[in-house]
């Protein structure tokens, strides 16, 4: 299998759409090179479930095509396309046993009965299934089930995909931890397409090596975790990626001088041209790049929290709060403190969009 | 208020549920109780709502013992992790119910509805029914029920489980500021150790129903009792080695060997287990570390790049090690890389688990 | 959204899971691990609850125990009227079960509930199965279900009595025309197949609506990474749909046999048990040895041993559906 490829699609839900609001998913085109983890990142109804579903073809969509590799799939039903799916809430078949959960595809393919237990054993083998094989699926804590879920897809030779909505959902916090570095290792090991749908982005960045941040049915941003963290095209993406977020402060511009509040900003590369008139002038600095300096903008320190890493120092320039990051161990001054922003990190915004 | 657990046990048609717990709970603070599902969290909150009625020790508030009142008699608030509302009530009468209950006069009740709602943005939606408003609003509704009525005791269970990423971040931030300067005590029950720590206060954790230390939540996640406290208390997961001590020195395996300082060096010869969180194992050369730090190699086994920081799965002495440094750095799986283990901050534990030489 | 329906702070818990909006909580999770710690408890023991649970307590020691307990008392005596009673025993008991009349109406009650068992719970899992899960025609649907339920029992005998008839009937002249020889006042079989036709058409709806209810607790993922994992309808049934009905099919079954077996009002009026003996079940035919004739001991007895059958086929029958995995 090659690539996936989304070409002008859009869904609605709709009967007869109306205005753009109506449109869960407006007109998109998205590829997937073979072999990429890859992450739709966005907050709760941006459309990145749709988008999943019009990939594994549980929903078909209202326009547009959707290619594997340069086969038209778009009228094809899920079973007919090769994917697998790993739902939010685990779905397993209670009344079978762990092999017989993973044998069913097989079986419902009328694989060879050798060749079935060859591959589920070597699927149990791989997610750690192996001592469970025997027992009742229902049994199993809400981790083991979605590596059940999980395993279901992985078990079909030909499978070309596997999709994931929100899968850590209702896993413990220290499971999550180990669930998601076995996707990681799984990736790293059969170099399948996976496609991970959630709103955390912690999840999004450690698993994917491409995120693709959505708000309210359009894509805002497709990059790498370290182009999504270090170059956020949009003012959301800065808000979305990171925790905290990036600091969006306003902003003048004269000539070729930003400045925050009066006090003139370094931005490294400058500003391509001057902004239009009248438009949304925007500075934007994560927490990470903001530094406490002998001299520079002049703050209060408002609140200090712990995270165990580091501290996150919430400080105000008169009523504008401005968040940083102190390492373990570094001090913090009681109340009065000056700051510096990272010039290579420090980006205009016009209108939410990086002008830099 | 000062509200403390004597000696309170719980068990149901033979099973424990809680062991026998002695706590006094921070009066007019954040208490938050953090464990894995089924830690008995839950239970514990509904011993001290009334919910449930011990079946032995005693719920005492301001040292009067308060074990059989009944949970209306009680000035208790309760939030859940399911956004609870009356769906048929707009958002302000839903604020308003508990006043209602109570009796207060119409001024009054808007006056505090209308205060409420501000503190927690609700201003706009307040004609709005909750099945109307997004999951955050809605928990945020469920939120100023609890706090309009001025409860002694406010008790949050998961209060943010079911919101989005980022509204858990801004939610969990306004939390201490919403109670910061109320009478009331509250408990916070939760999951995850990030929170706990933001949310500042005291923790106490929980592990198989028993509470297994309580204390300021820093020094609890820094001075953990024992090993169980330190797993519960770490995310990503501490990392755990066999070690062995002879004479002055503590080996791990045959890979590497440090001096005994502090108060390790008074323990005796024998086997230990050290915990060492993944951000005290970070890649070597990327920042200057003390003359304490041990340098050893490990086989990359999985890489991630969280884009402001690489996490680094590497099999080392036959166990699995993670490493959590910041900025990006790529390896490939295999590689053989040469990590820093920042030594001092380690934490050393008995063979039963207890904490060793309490070093910092 | 849910509404609960009592203020938060009085409810004895939290909510089941999966009835909050948007997202089902991880709890839903929670209650299917171990229950070594489900949250399940003791309450606070108020004693002014008894006096709440006072009035039925007495409701149901005057419906219920006081007249058993009369019918065990005639149980065991004998009388020739005057109230004058004589202590006998076992003896009704032993001509009871010793009767071969009694052995008759028993295997016909059981040929009749095993039929109509048979006949209703597949047919009414079918029609679940075949309904629509929302919209407009699911209420239209659920409307139409519950219609039959909602007819008095003995309306139900009149409606087939007269719809059966073979002259003026709609059903008995429809038959008789298609050239099949049908009259049920005559014919035995005729009786029976009237009767359980007249059940079925009564009764199919309830396990309809349960199956129903069954059906549409079911998340979608389920049939999602059904249809993902090239599953066949019969496999969606088989592994799906039917493990999640498994207990309100049990259920269905237990009201169904309980109901079929103490049935009485429908075949009395529509056949009277009738022709002969062919369609008097045990109900009809107790009402006839205990007010028929008066004999108060024997009716009696039948009366107990009618209902120690019930019960114990309801205990089997319980017993073993929920131990065989009903957790």
């Amino acid at each position: 299998m090659a690539r996936i490829r989304l070409e002008q699609l859009r869904h609605t839900y709709r009967a007869k759409p109306a205005g753009d609001d109506d449109w869960a998913l407006k007109r998109l085109d998205l590829a997937w090179e073979q072999g990429t983890a890859s992450a739709l990142l966005g907050p709760s109804g941006c459309g990145k479930t749709t988008l999943l579903n019009l990939i594994s073809g549980l929903l078909r969509p209202t326009e547009g095509v959707v290619r594997f590799g340069e086969r038209d799939v778009t009228a094809l039903p899920p079973d007919a396309r090769n994917i697998a799916q790993v739902f939010q809430f685990p779905v397993v078949y209670d009344t079978m046993t762990v092999y017989d959960n993973l044998a069913f595809p097989l079986r419902n393919r009328r694989v060879a009965p050798a060749e079935v237990d060859r591959r589920v054993r070597e699927v149990a083998e791989l997610l750690d299934l192996g001592p469970t094989l025997r027992h009742r699926a229902a049994g199993l804590t809400a981790d083991g089930k979605q590596k059940i879920s999980l395993g279901r897809g992985l078990v079909r030779s030909d499978v070309a995909a596997i999709l994931f909505d929100e899968p850590l959902t209702v896993v413990d916090p220290h499971l999550k931890w180990r669930l998601r570095s076995k996707l990681k290792e799984l990736h790293q090991k059969l170099g399948t397409t996976m496609i991970y749908v959630t709103h955390d982005q912690t999840e999004a960045l450690t698993f994917a090596d491409q995120v693709v941040v959505m708000d309210q049915g359009t894509v805002v941003q497709a990059g790498t975790p370290v182009e999504l963290f270090e170059r956020p095209r949009h003012t959301f993406v800065g808000h979305f990626i990171g925790s905290p977020g990036m600091n969006v402060l306003p902003a003048t511009v004269e000539g070729t001088t930003v400045r925050f509040l009066g006090h003139p900003i370094e931005l490294r590369p400058a500003p391509a041209r001057p902004p239009p008139a009248g438009a949304r002038l925007e500075l934007g600095v994560r927490p990470e790049f903001v530094r406490l300096a002998a001299d520079g903008i002049p703050v209060r320190i408002v609140r200090v929290s712990e995270t165990g890493r580091h501290r996150i120092v919430e400080a105000r320039h008169e009523d504008t709060p401005i968040k940083l990051l102190v390492g373990e161990g570094d001090p913090v001054p009681a109340e009065q403190a000056f700051l510096r922003f990272d010039p290579a990190h420090t980006q205009l915004y016009v209108d939410g969009w990086s002008a830099t | 208020m000062a509200f403390a657990l004597h000696d309170v046990a719980l068990r149901i048609a033979g099973e424990v549920h809680l062991h026998p717990t002695r706590l006094a709970l921070a009066p007019r603070g954040f208490n938050v109780l953090l464990g894995p599902t089924l830690a008995g969290k839950t239970t514990l909150l509904r011993v001290l709502a009334g919910l449930v009625r011990p079946t032995a020790g005693a719920v005492l508030r301001d040292g009067a013992d308060v074990t059989g009142v009944p949970v209306r008699k009680r000035r208790v608030a309760m939030v859940y992790q399911q956004f609870i509302n009356y769906g048929h009530l707009s958002v302000f009468e839903n604020v308003a119910s508990p006043l209602r209950v109570a009796g207060a006069a119409d001024a009054e009740v808007r006056r505090r509805v209308h205060r409420i709602a501000e503190l927690l943005g609700l201003g706009p939606f307040l004609d709005r029914r909750p099945a109307e408003l997004s999951g955050g609003q809605q928990q945020r509704v469920a939120l100023a029920r609890a706090l309009v009525k001025d409860a002694d005791l406010v008790l949050l269970d998961e209060p943010l489980a079911n919101l989005d990423y980022k509204l858990r971040e801004a939610l969990r931030d306004e939390l201490p500021r919403l109670f910061a300067g109320r009478e009331c005590t509250v408990v916070y029950a939760t999951t995850e150790p990030a929170e706990a720590l933001l949310l500042g206060g005291h923790t106490a954790t929980l592990d198989e129903g028993r509470v297994t230390q309580f204390g300021p939540s820093d020094e609890v996640y820094r001075r953990p009792v024992d090993l169980v406290t330190a797993r519960t208390f770490s995310d990503p997961p501490i990392n755990t080695a066999a070690v062995a001590k002879r004479g002055d020195r503590i080996e791990l395996g045959r890979v590497a060997s440090w001096p005994a300082r502090g108060g390790l060096a008074a323990l005796p010869d024998g086997p230990y287990v050290l915990g060492l969180r993944p951000h005290h194992v970070r890649i070597a050369g990327t920042a200057a570390g003390s003359g304490e730090d041990v340098v050893i190699a490990g086989k990359v086994s999985i890489a991630e790049i969280s884009g402001s920081e690489s996490v680094v799965h590497f099999a080392l002495d036959g166990g699995t090690w993670v490493s959590q440094t910041h900025g990006v750095h790529r390896f490939d799986v295999g590689a053989e890389v040469r990590f820093r283990l920042e030594i001092a901050r380690g934490l050393y534990f008995a063979p039963d688990g207890r904490r060793a030489g309490a070093e910092v | 959204m849910r509404e609960p329906g009592a203020l938060p702070e009085l409810q004895p818990g939290p909510p089941e899971a999966g009835q909050a909006g948007g997202r089902p909580a991880p709890s839903a999770i929670r209650s299917e691990a171990p229950p070594r710690r489900a949250p399940a408890d003791g309450r606070t023991p108020n004693a002014r609850a008894w006096w709440l649970v006072a009035p039925v307590v007495a409701l149901v020691a005057f419906n219920a125990i006081v007249p058993l307990m009369t019918v065990v008392n005639y149980s065991v005596q004998e009388t020739f009227g005057d109230n004058v009673f004589f202590f006998e025993g076992m003896k009704w008991f032993r001509e009871v079960l010793g009767s071969s009349r009694f052995h008759q109406a028993l295997q016909r009650q059981l040929l009749f509930t095993g039929i109509i068992l048979l006949i209703e719970v597949p047919l009414g899992v079918a029609i679940a199965l075949a309904m629509p899960r929302r919209g407009f025609w699911a209420s239209v649907c659920l409307v139409l279900m519950a219609m039959p339920l909602l007819i008095p029992w003995n309306v139900v005998g009149a409606m087939w009595n007269l719809l059966a008839l073979p002259d003026i009937g709609l059903l008995g002249r429809t038959l008789n025309g298609m050239g099949f020889d049908y009259n049920y006042t005559r014919q035995p079989l005729a009786a029976w197949a009237t009767m359980v036709g007249m059940d079925v058409w009564h009764w199919t709806s309830l396990v309809v609506l349960l199956a129903y209810a069954g059906l549409s607790a079911i998340p979608e993922a389920y049939y999602q990474a059904a249809r993902i994992d090239g599953a066949s309808s019969w496999a969606v049934f088989r592994h799906i749909q039917l493990p999640k009905m498994k207990r309100v099919l049990l259920i269905a079954v237990l009201l169904r046999f309980m109901d079929s077996f103490m049935i009485y009002t429908e075949p009395v009026v529509l056949t009277g048990g009738g022709p002969g003996n062919a369609t008097t079940l045990l109900s009809i035919d107790l009402v006839k040895i205990a007010l028929g004739q008066f004999d108060l001991g024997p009716g009696a007895a039948m009366s107990l041993v009618y209902f120690l059958i019930i019960l114990l086929l309801s205990w089997i029958y319980y017993t073993v559906m929920t131990r065989d995995g009903g957790q």
